[in-house]
């Protein structure tokens, strides 16, 4: 059986390139993705822990963060595509109305 | 039904109807407004009688009668050891004042259909006069000194509103500050006493606190304790509501409202609240001889006081005010000596004169069209007969004609000033002279109105009897102001002295008291001695009576002559002493200075507002440095959101377990 620490450590890895993703790329929908790659891999923590300790909590917790993700998702990709639409850009540098 | 059981019927009527015609006025014509008015206090008057006769019939009941009765409808406050519970009482006093309230409050209100009928506000008026009665009634019923404070604020309230009633008119509205900042000044002496009652007796239940005060010393000189202290506060409160020195400046002043306002709370009942209240307390005051005095004193000289201003003043309601003012001094006298059925023996007498001493008043600046100054009347005898009828009947009362209610009473009050334990001598003095210039003042206003000759323009002024709606009520109040006083004939007259028996219940610690005082001071009591006040008495009114003649009928131009001759005397009176002026200058001013100077430009102005301005002002530029953080760039956000959660991690490795 494979060891939790190596699911973990994929996990920490997995959110680790999220976070990169998330900081550093331009792109509206490259940040889209490193978010949800940072929410599945604290899913992924979520299930190693569930198996690892026997109990269903975990599991519990993980079909709350798909329902929220699928949400954001919804919301979060109307927006993306209004704003594509009214400046034919997917650069958040251009997305800089409140600047001061 | 019961009424005994049911005692919150009897203000709870005018409430009804002070209601209904305060919120529904738009939709009521004047005739229904005058019935449900009406009609309330008239119901409220029925539950009185009804009551009397179920009181009457549950004492004289085998097995006996607890007095007072008190009904208990729900618990008020609780808090701590403190409770106030909503309860009512009956007991003989309360009869007394219930038959004086409802009594002359229905003939009140019965006038004042014909005499506000082309009035403006006709609903608000009647609103107002029921709210009134149902405060009234309140402080009447009331079983502990909540109750009774509730009621005492509640007539405070009414008597503003119906002061100010014609608020277009800056003297009305200012009249009606007045007096309800003067009260303001008696009412927080009476709610010191009040929480003084519950600090010494831990209750404000009459009955557990007068049970608890009987069982106390009596605190002599040398002695004074807290129950000195609670009489002297309670006086206060008194001097306040019962228009008394060094309070009693807003009473003339409340002539400002309409007449039977006048009639009703500042003469017939509101004002002799302060009377009841100290009756009510008998036994405090019986335990306070230091406190006794002092209302003996402050009601005799507020009496002279009044009645020597009364005797030069020109407006008719103003004479009629400071000899109310006079007579309230009358009842105080009665209760500072321990007379406590005598005070309010005058108190019921002096409500049915003085009512109808206003109301004739009310009746003649009817016919006149409004005037009011006596000067500019005379001979209106023949004019109008039934107001000249019962106007005099009612200055014979209230100058103490024999047989005449005003006579009973106010013969009681000047004995018990010669003969009780607790009085001292100038009291009777006071008591006598003022007797004198009552009969003096009250002719002279007889006189300057109805005889001699006209001193208006005949062929201007029509002249009317005002209507039967007014006349009814006039009528009924000097059948009472003449037999009033029957109920109390005085044993040296063949009499029983009946109305005395019947409050003896509810002064009966005070009395005991009283007799052990005798015992200690035997007055010389005789049979001569009775007969000599009496005599007194009466040759002091026909003096006062005769010299008033004398100097308004028969010679007019001794009037002026007189005035001339005491030209300095006159000007003080005439100037009521510039008590108003005095007050200005020690109290107004100041306080208008220190309000103006310090609590506005430096209080209000510096730190109130300082103290708001500054934290918004803090504020504001603290949201502008904050602003910076909102740079508009979504990706410095998303570091920031990053970098916290990262903080937030490392924190709670940090602190983790």
């Amino acid at each position: 059986m494979v060891p939790a620490s190596y699911y973990l450590v994929l996990s920490a890895i997995l959110f680790g390139l999220g976070v990169v993703g998330f900081v550093f790329k331009r792109n509206i929908i490259t940040i889209f993705m490193s978010i949800e790659l940072m929410l599945n891999a604290v899913n992924l923590a979520f299930v190693s822990f569930s198996r690892e300790l026997g109990s269903l909590d975990g599991q519990v917790f993980v079909f709350f963060v798909i329902v929220v993700a699928a949400a954001e998702a919804a919301v979060g990709l109307a927006i993306i595509l209004l704003i594509a639409r009214n400046r034919q850009s997917l650069n958040v540098e251009n997305v800089d109305l409140l600047k001061l | 039904m019961q009424i005994l059981d049911h005692l919150w019927i009897i203000p709870a009527l005018p409430l009804l109807g002070s209601a209904l015609n305060g919120l529904l006025w738009r939709r009521m014509p004047k005739p229904a407004v005058s019935a449900i008015a009406v009609g309330s206090v008239l119901l409220s008057f029925a539950a009185f009688v009804k009551l009397w006769r179920e009181f009457y019939e549950a004492t004289h009941a085998a097995g006996g009668f607890v007095v007072p009765a008190v009904r208990t409808y729900f618990t008020w406050i609780a808090a701590g050891s403190f409770q106030a519970d909503f309860a009512l009482q009956v007991d003989q006093l309360t009869l007394v004042m219930l038959g004086v309230v409802t009594g002359v409050g229905s003939l009140i209100h019965i006038y004042s259909i014909g005499y506000m009928a082309h009035e403006e506000g006709y609903a608000r008026f009647f609103s107002y006069l029921n709210l009134f009665m149902f405060f009234m009634l309140v402080l009447v019923l009331g079983a502990n000194f909540l109750v009774l404070f509730v009621g005492w604020e509640g007539v405070g309230l009414c008597s503003y509103l119906l002061i100010g009633f014609y608020f277009l008119k800056k003297s009305a509205g200012d009249a009606g500050k007045k007096a309800f900042i003067v009260n303001r000044i008696g009412d927080f002496g009476f709610m010191l006493a009040v929480f003084l009652i519950f600090w010494t007796f831990d209750s404000l239940d009459f009955k557990q606190v007068f049970e608890r005060a009987a069982a106390m010393p009596v605190e002599t000189a040398g002695s004074y304790g807290v129950l000195t202290a609670i009489c002297l506060l309670l006086f206060v409160g008194a001097t306040g509501k019962s228009a008394q020195l060094p309070l009693y400046v807003w009473l003339p002043d409340a002539m400002e409202g309409p007449t039977p306002v006048s009639a009703l709370i500042h003469a017939a009942t509101m004002v002799t609240a302060g009377v009841y209240m100290v009756a009510r307390s008998s036994v405090l005051f019986a335990h306070a001889p230091l406190a006794m005095a002092t209302v003996a004193v402050i009601g005799a000289l507020t009496a002279i006081f009044a009645a020597t201003i009364g005797l030069v003043q020109n407006d008719i309601k103003r004479v009629l005010a400071y000899s109310t003012v006079s007579q309230l001094g009358y009842m105080f006298l009665a209760c500072g000596v321990g007379a406590f059925a005598a005070g309010i023996f005058h108190l019921m007498t002096h409500a049915f004169f003085k009512a109808l001493l206003f109301l004739g008043a009310g009746s003649v600046i009817h016919s006149l069209g409004g005037e009011q100054d006596l000067r500019a009347m005379g001979g209106l005898w023949r004019k109008i007969p039934w107001t000249h009828g019962v106007m005099l009947v009612a200055t014979l009362a209230i100058a103490g004609a024999p047989l005449f209610s005003g006579f009973f009473s106010k013969d009681a009050i000047l004995e018990a000033a010669f003969v009780s334990p607790y009085a001292i001598r100038p009291l009777y003095f006071l008591g006598l002279l003022t007797a004198l210039l009552t009969a003096f003042y009250m002719f002279r206003l007889y006189f300057c109105i109805f005889h001699g000759t006209p001193r208006f323009d005949e062929h201007q002024v029509h002249v009317h009897e005002s209507p039967w709606s007014m006349l009814a009520p006039l009528v009924v109040l000097a059948v009472l102001s003449l037999g009033g006083g029957w109920v109390g004939i005085p044993k040296l007259l063949w009499g029983e002295n009946h109305f005395e028996h019947f409050l003896a219940p509810a002064f009966g610690a005070a009395e005991q008291l009283k007799v052990q005082a005798e015992a200690a001071h035997p007055a010389a009591h005789s049979i001569a001695l009775e007969w000599g006040l009496m005599a007194a008495a009466i040759v002091v009114a026909l003096a006062g009576a005769l010299f008033a003649m004398r100097t308004y009928y028969s010679r007019p131009e001794n009037a002026d002559r007189l005035a001339a001759r005491f030209a300095g005397p006159h000007r003080w009176l005439l100037n009521k002493y510039w008590v108003d002026e005095i007050y200005d200058f020690l109290f107004v001013h100041p306080i208008q200075w220190l309000s103006t100077n310090v609590f506005w430009r430096v209080m209000d102005v510096r730190a109130i507002d300082g103290a708001v301005n500054g934290v918004a002002w803090t504020a504001a530029a603290g949201g502008d440095r904050l602003r910076m953080a909102q740079s508009g760039n979504t990706r410095s956000y998303a570091a920031w959101v990053v970098l916290g959660a990262a903080l937030l991690t490392t924190f709670l490795l940090w602190l983790g377990p």
